[in-house]
């Protein structure tokens, strides 16, 4: 089992990963709900493996300004995890979270910029809905995992997801992101990425009793 | 007005005349854009580690900044440039993301600048002008005719280095 490598990752641990993404996301999604109150619909998570190359198109291009959440794992399994968003999308969480208290219309909204009560709401609500994936990911598995305080980042995609890229390109020249969308009124798309180191895709692996 | 090529993560592209380079939302990788100004051609390689020889799996020669600079040099001299020509100029290298302590993985944004200049300085190839580390993340555009490196970022005024 050792020497596990994401070039040839077979079909079985591919399924296996997508289904922890699943049900990570799933868990999110209902923290989410049940924080702003209101339905949220959460579309079947695609699990891809991606060349790095190809990171920024699939979130809708490198210098579209998204809001990443990234936070670090520790514990049975080292690693990190980001939520990351458009600008609007965050701008309407929040909008609905504070009750409307942004005090922008609609069309105003994507121009916003975030104050400092904002960001913070932005970050407790990526702490709140990682918190619920890793949970997930925990009670499955049996390992304990700590996340870190999180870390708010409002830039372009490509830098964004930079930081997650490097720590994976460390291992390999692909990146395992697990898309998920979110929505309710407004569309609110949402993508998490987890980032364990190769021991840890193996502890997770044999924990679920794959390995 | 000529083309613009598009390089991605762990990418180079050479070109020459008014067509130009480009990369997207660089972080804390670095976009090296080296020239010859005899001939006007030049190229830009978007590294995201500083070295080839820290880690096992080092096939992608684009990815690190010793064996991506290395490449993108080859590739202007096979192109038709003067190696003892060649100039440079980097961007790039921010920290996105600011946690305590030091964490090694963090800082890589400060890491590949200075083994872009290393590189660079082992090589001779003179760095006129660099725009690196802070914490913002940076579009960049490379014209090898002129020479004109231009950065821009989220909510900072366009500039040219």
């Amino acid at each position: 089992m050792k020497n596990l490598n994401m070039d040839e990752l077979t079909n079985q641990y591919y399924d296996v990963l997508k289904e922890l993404g699943n049900i990570g996301a799933g868990n999110a999604t209902t923290a989410l709900a049940q924080m702003i109150g209101c339905k949220v619909d959460m579309s079947v998570p695609k699990v891809q493996l991606l060349d790095f190359n190809k990171l920024g198109e699939l979130v809708g291009g490198e210098d579209e300004l998204m809001v990443g959440i990234y936070l670090q794992v520790e514990g049975d399994i080292e690693g990190s995890m980001m939520f990351i968003q458009k600008k609007v999308s965050a701008a309407h969480l929040v909008n609905k979270l504070m009750c409307g208290m942004l005090g922008v219309t609609e069309e105003e909204i994507a121009s916003h910029e975030f104050g400092e009560m904002e960001c913070s709401a932005i970050k407790e609500v990526g702490n709140i809905i990682t918190g619920a994936y890793l949970n997930a990911l925990s009670s499955l598995t049996g390992l304990k995992i700590y996340p870190s305080v999180p870390q708010l980042g409002i830039d372009m995609a490509g830098a964004l997801l930079s930081v997650p890229a490097v720590e994976f390109g460390l291992y390999a020249d692909k990146i395992l992101l697990v898309q998920t969308q979110f929505s309710d009124a407004v569309e609110l798309d949402g993508y998490f990425i987890l980032i364990p180191d190769m021991e840890s895709y193996e502890k997770i692996l044999t924990a679920l009793g794959v390995m | 007005m000529g083309e613009v090529y598009k390089v991605g993560m762990a990418d180079m592209a050479v070109c020459s005349g008014d067509d130009a380079v480009t990369t997207l939302g660089l972080g804390s990788c670095i976009g090296i854009a080296i020239r010859d100004p005899g001939t006007g051609i030049g190229g830009l390689v978007h590294i995201m580690l500083p070295d080839s020889k820290e880690i096992r799996n080092n096939a992608n020669r684009p990815k690190f900044a010793d064996t991506g600079i290395e490449d993108l040099v080859d590739a202007i001299v096979k192109k038709g440039g003067n190696r003892n020509r060649l100039v440079a100029k980097i961007a790039g290298g921010a920290q996105m993301f600011s946690f305590g302590g030091g964490n090694e993985t963090m800082r890589v944004g400060d890491r590949n600048a200075a083994a872009s200049r290393k590189k660079l300085g082992e090589l001779k190839i003179p760095l006129l002008a660099e725009d690196t580390g802070e914490n913002y993340g940076r579009t960049v555009i490379f014209y090898p005719k002129t020479g004109d490196y231009v950065i821009r970022a989220i909510g900072k005024p366009e500039k040219t280095i």
